[in-house]
């Protein structure tokens, strides 16, 4: 019940309503139980007493009440709907803004699918927990309540004999309950898997065609549905037997009133009218009773997801602005030095991606790292922005260590073009302009030429405003890393990361980038991964990795003394078949 | 291929591909989407009409009950005798435990064929999934398709699980008692029947707009989950660029929508329960109010009125659970026809003549005057034409953009031709199968999709039948090998779908390796290497002569190093082959290639 009573802080800006849904409840089901009353009364006084008037009024007086319980009941419903409403949407984006915080390291470690089943589905119990529990929640124990005083003022030696039947449906209400719970965990977990199946799927459905998988994929995809299927098979049996086993105590409390009560009849000690009535009581605890096993199995798988909801919201994100975080501010360009930093992805237990790097990238120069693919690369350029923490030593931008920086202000001066370049759904300028959503058309026409996108952009139909599908699933591979160049080239950051960002670009646009690139000035610092020659010919320093250590460091031309792996990346570029006077011809300027 | 009609564009975008099958239709009429849900009842049948066959029995018993009480009762009064009791009450009880007994047994038996009824819709939904064309998945939210096949099928579950037996139980009281009704006096029965009409019509009446809520809620939910689904998926852009408050705004729109829409659709929904409950009442003091004037005047005895109101109560009670059900299976059609309208969907199809089997593939490759457009107004590939000979490693060269993936999209057919025929050692690949097609076809993407599961299983879905030293021996020749021997847990470690332990690069290779063991006659690399540092590179390369002797392959890189070495190089430029021939050649030429080649050495000159 823990996670749920944090939950229910999610219902406290709604307290007010929730009672008032209550109270209109409670007076509906008086109404409602007015109504025999006044039938009673219209019998054995109107009627009996030939009483014409009293028929008459004790009529009206019902329709007035019937009338009135429609406004009450339509008021119950708006106020448990709109709170049941309210806190689910809250819930979501309480959900959705903690899952934003997430860091790297986090996200790596969760599935979008997952975390999309909590977002919709866990929340949706939770909220079918509040709504059933205000419409009904007051209604049950009321009914059962009232059954039971006039179960007592028929007869109290029966009403004694019921005692154990109140117990049993307690118990069994409560045994339903907790049983209930962790069953439809377990289905909430199957539909996490079978989520992830479905969205894996969807993601990778080319290579799904392209290897002719769709047998493969719907056996896997049968297995998820089959496992989920199995549990909620197993959680609905158990709750179609909840409702059967509560009226079978109600029935079997009927034979015992009849069975105790007869031989009491002989002796007079009761009236065979106190029995009838006495079980027709029994008899109206049933409904209650019914409801109550709707309750309880919603409260069970509410628990349940409000449980699963709870863990979400209750994770914490890896990286975090330390306490006295100060804001960075860089004047001038900034000067980027590694000083012995060693990382890996899973702890200090795990190997280590990175082995005490140590480098400087000085004020406005352009450093390059090269090296074999799983060198670490990535995981280097990474450290800058703080998407990861180093696991030893320290990243200094301008002296100042990363980690006692606040993250936003660490942001705001690094500008990163990822290896995968992602687009987001909506208009090319759109994506252009995303890191800054105010940007002049001048910018974005200024960045677009930069980035040698401003040509093929203006040959789409509709230029700037085309749009620009999920993932940027429109463009072609070379188009979208252009687009994500611009994207970042915009902010005019002091420092600029490209992540192996021109791999699918052809060579002739990639000079032109760079060239544009140089124009830009001598105000930014870049850092870029790479792995063609070409790329890293014209930087300041070039760093080679190997096994997560640096193995060389310099410009092409030293390194070309030097090196013997740079050595060896520089003649595989060229080809078996490179031309010999080509070579030379580049070589010796 | 049948071009469809354009359904609504959920995130109001000027673009229509109509010629390549993609956004959903808006939601069909909903008797149909009910008929269409009835046949995933079918298989059940047997358990079906068990179930019914127990429902009469025990609300039978549910009568017997009671009128047994009376037996009981009428015995203590008659004869102020004890002595039959005990035997009635035993009789009452073996009743009883039966009553509850059959009832939860059709309760289970119901649930597990509605849950099993619903896992063949999403199985038969996911198949049909499989089957649509790539376009389909360009063109529609990843996280919208996701709540079809989820949130959807939800519904259906939420409105039918429990409801069916209520809905049969509920039926038989009414007719019992509206049986006992006219037996005992016929005009009050036929008077007390009109309640009928005007339950039926309120529920329609509240039915019209639960149907339009619960639409405009699952429609509002498909919607917001594309937002959550962007969100997530991009998160790592958003937090780069500072811009997660862009995302949050999308998300609170959304949200604000779907809470809107919740609001509606379930004010409408539960309202029916209290207003018909409140409609009972009205019935019942109605039936009290004519009954005591009748009773007044002498038209009929207390008694029958007594009876009537009881009776009255007890009608009114199915009259609203049937009503409630009605409304409730309003949600479930929302759902059912957002699910309808993928199934409606054309799958990909594959040409009705002749299907013609490729069999053993010699890898002879013809573009004959092949024109292709994704837009119908913008021309992609105009009037291409080339052939790739068996055994030929084919390099496809040209600026960013100039149709290279497009002719790998056409060669696969994720995507059809609009003219001109592309031949397989003479066969038009329209005549062919599409997965006989994709059979012969190894295929390496950039982005090296894995999916979760071990790097073994990864490598192993090219070809499934392959062994564990295949597999490895797979990731040899890709240069995999070495660095997954590093990984935690080897070829054990688990994978996942955008884990940061890999690079882009080691992707790059997995995808390789699962390439090589599926051997396949064409192999296709599109950017397949473009992460991968250039000395590794250069040794895939020369596992790959060594695999690809007497099979065709194409080769599309940027890196012009890659493809230096290859048979024929085709220049792409603009839709159109500008040049071909061979590295040297094409070289001396000075012609594009040229100025693409040298531009890679250029920034050293600058």
């Amino acid at each position: 019940m823990g996670p749920l009573r944090k939950l229910l802080r999610f219902a406290k800006p709604y307290t007010k309503q929730s009672l008032l849904a209550l109270l209109l409840l409670t007076t509906l089901v008086v109404l409602d139980l007015s109504i025999p009353r006044l039938i009673q009364s219209l019998i054995d006084r109107g009627i009996e007493g030939h009483d014409r008037a009293l028929v008459i009024h004790t009529s009206l007086l019902m329709l007035g009440v019937s009338v009135l319980s429609i406004f009450v009941a339509v008021g119950n419903n708006n106020l448990s709907v709109m709170v049941g409403e309210s806190v689910s949407r809250d819930l979501r984006e309480a959900l959705f803004l903690k899952i934003q915080t997430f860091s790297y390291g986090n996200l790596d470690q969760q599935k979008t699918g997952q975390l999309m089943v909590r977002l919709t589905s866990d929340t949706g119990a939770v909220q079918r927990l509040l709504q059933v529990s205000l419409r009904i929640g007051t209604r049950a124990p009321l009914l059962m309540l009232g059954s039971l005083v006039l179960m007592i003022t028929t007869s109290p030696t029966l009403a004694l004999t019921m005692l154990p039947l109140l117990g049993v449906t307690s118990v069994a209400i409560v045994f339903f309950l907790v049983k209930m719970e962790p069953m439809f965990r377990i289905v909430q977990q199957k539909l996490d898997r079978m989520n992830s199946v479905l969205q894996e799927n969807i993601a990778g459905i080319r290579l799904v065609k392209a290897f002719v998988r769709e047998p493969f994929e719907g056996q896997r995809f049968e297995v998820a549905n089959q496992a989920y299927t199995a549990e909620s098979v197993k959680v609905m049996e158990f709750s179609a037997v909840m409702p059967a086993t509560l009226t079978l105590c109600v029935n079997i409390g009927v034979v015992v009133v009849i069975w105790a009560g007869g031989p009491e009849s002989v002796q007079g000690k009761l009236s065979v009218g106190q029995i009838v009535a006495f079980t027709n009581y029994l008899l109206t605890t049933m409904t209650p009773l019914v409801m109550m096993t709707l309750l309880s199995s919603v409260w069970a798988s509410g628990i349940a997801s409000a449980k699963r909801v709870d863990e979400v919201l209750s994770a914490v994100p890896e990286i975090m602005d330390a306490p006295n975080a100060l804001s960075l501010s860089i004047d001038g360009a900034a000067r980027i030095e590694f000083e012995h930093v060693t990382f890996s992805y899973g702890g200090a237990s795990a190997d280590s991606v990175l082995k005490d790097i140590s480098f400087v990238a000085e004020p406005g120069k352009t450093v390059a790292i090269l090296g074999a693919t799983g060198a670490g690369k990535s995981t280097l350029v990474k450290l800058i922005p703080r998407f990861y923490d180093v696991s030893a030593g320290r990243v200094l931008i301008n002296g100042i260590d990363v980690r006692t920086v606040t993250e936003d202000s660490l942001l705001a001066q690094i500008a990163i073009v990822p290896q995968e370049s992602l687009l987001f759904s909506g208009t090319v300028r759109d994506n252009i302009r995303y890191g800054q959503p105010s940007a002049s058309e001048q910018q974005v026409l200024e960045a677009a030429r930069a980035a040698q996108a401003h040509d093929f952009i203006s040959e789409l139909e509709h230029g700037y405003d085309s749009r620009v599908e999920q993932r940027g699933a429109n463009f072609s591979g070379g188009q979208r890393q252009r687009i994500a160049l611009a994207r970042a080239l915009l902010l005019r950051t002091k420092i600029l990361i490209l992540d192996d960002s021109t791999s699918a670009v052809d060579v002739e646009t990639e000079t032109h980038i760079q060239r544009a690139l140089a124009e830009l000035g001598q105000t930014q610092t870049r850092v870029v991964v790479a792995q063609r020659i070409s790329t890293v010919l014209r930087a300041d320093k070039i760093i080679v990795l190997d096994e997560g250590r640096t193995v060389a460091e310099g410009n092409h031309h030293t390194l070309l003394q030097t090196s013997r792996i740079y050595q060896e990346i520089y003649s595989s570029q060229l080809g078996n078949a490179g031309l010999p006077a080509l070579r030379e011809e580049q070589v010796s300027l | 291929m049948n071009p469809l009609p354009a359904g609504r564009d959920v995130r109001g975008g000027p673009q229509q591909r109509g010629l390549h099958v993609g956004k959903i239709e808006a939601a069909q009429n909903p008797k149909s989407a009910l008929v269409r849900l009835l046949p995933y009842l079918r298989p059940f049948k047997t358990s079906i009409v068990w179930v019914l066959g127990l429902v009469v029995l025990y609300t039978f018993l549910g009568l017997v009950g009671p009128y047994l009480m009376g037996v009981a009762i009428d015995q203590l009064l008659r004869t102020k005798l004890s002595v039959g009791l005990a035997r009635v009450s035993v009789i009452m009880l073996v009743v009883y435990v039966l009553y509850n007994v059959l009832q939860a047994v059709s309760g289970r038996v119901m649930a597990s064929v509605s849950q099993r009824a619903l896992k063949q819709l999403r199985g038969d939904l996911f198949s049909h999934v499989q089957r649509l064309p790539v376009s389909f998945f360009d063109q529609n939210q990843a996280g919208d398709l996701l709540s079809r096949l989820t949130n959807d099928i939800d519904a259906i579950n939420q409105a039918i699980s429990q409801n069916v037996t209520t809905l049969v139980a509920s039926l038989l009281s009414m007719v019992g008692i509206v049986v006992a009704m006219f037996v005992l006096n016929y005009w009050l029965a036929l008077a007390s029947l009109l309640v009928v009409p005007i339950m039926f019509w309120f529920t329609r009446f509240v039915a019209r707009y639960t149907r339009k809520g619960f639409r405009d809620l699952q429609r509002d939910l498909g919607q917001l989950n594309g937002v959550m689904e962007e969100a997530i998926s991009g998160q790592r852009t958003s937090h780069a660029f500072r811009r997660k408050d862009a995302a949050t705004d999308a998300f609170r729109r959304g949200n604000q929508q779907v809470f809107a829409a919740g609001v509606y659709a379930n004010s409408y929904a539960l309202l029916l329960m209290p207003i018909t409950s409140v409609l009972g009442n009205l019935f019942v003091i109605v039936l009290a109010g004519l009954g005591g004037w009748l009773a007044l005047s002498g038209l009929v005895s207390v008694g029958i009125i007594a009876t009537f109101i009881s009776y009255g109560q007890s009608f009114v009670q199915p009259l609203r659970q049937i009503a409630n059900l009605y409304n409730s299976i309003q949600a479930a059609l929302a759902g059912a026809e957002r699910i309808f309208a993928i199934v409606d969907l054309a799958p990909e199809l594959d040409a009705p003549a002749e299907l013609v089997s490729l069999g053993e593939v010699r890898g002879d490759v013809i573009f004959d005057h092949v024109r292709f457009s994704y837009l119908p107004e913008v021309p992609v590939l105009q009037d291409l034409s080339f052939e790739a000979k068996p055994g030929q490693v084919v390099a496809l060269v040209g600026p960013t953009g100039a149709g290279k993936t497009t002719i790998i999209n056409l060669l696969t057919r994720f995507y059809e031709i609009n003219g001109g025929t592309v031949r397989i050692d003479g066969t038009d690949i329209r005549s062919v199968k599409k997965q006989d097609l994709r059979r012969n076809l190894g295929l390496v993407l950039q982005d090296g999709f894995l999916f979760s599961g071990s790097v073994l299983d990864n490598i192993r879905y090219g070809r499934l039948s392959a062994s564990d030293s295949e597999v490895m021996e797979a990731a040899k020749l890709a240069e995999a090998d070495a660095f997954i021997r590093l990984l935690p847990k080897g070829y054990e470690t688990q994978l996942s779908e955008r884990a940061g332990n890999l690079s882009q690069g080691q992707r790059q290779l997995l995808a390789i390796a699962r390439a090589i063991l599926a051997d396949p006659a064409i192999l296709i690399l599109d950017e397949a290497t473009s992460s991968v540092d250039t000395r590794t590179e250069v040794r895939i390369q020369r596992a790959f002569l060594n695999l690809m002797r007497g099979r065709t392959s194409f080769v599309i890189a940027h890196r012009l190093s890659t493809i230096a070495d290859a048979d024929q190089i085709l220049v792409i430029e603009h839709g159109a082959l500008a040049e071909s021939g061979k590295h040297a050649d094409l070289l001396a030429r000075r012609g594009v290639y040229h100025r693409l080649y040298t531009s890679q050495f250029k920034g050293e000159a600058i």
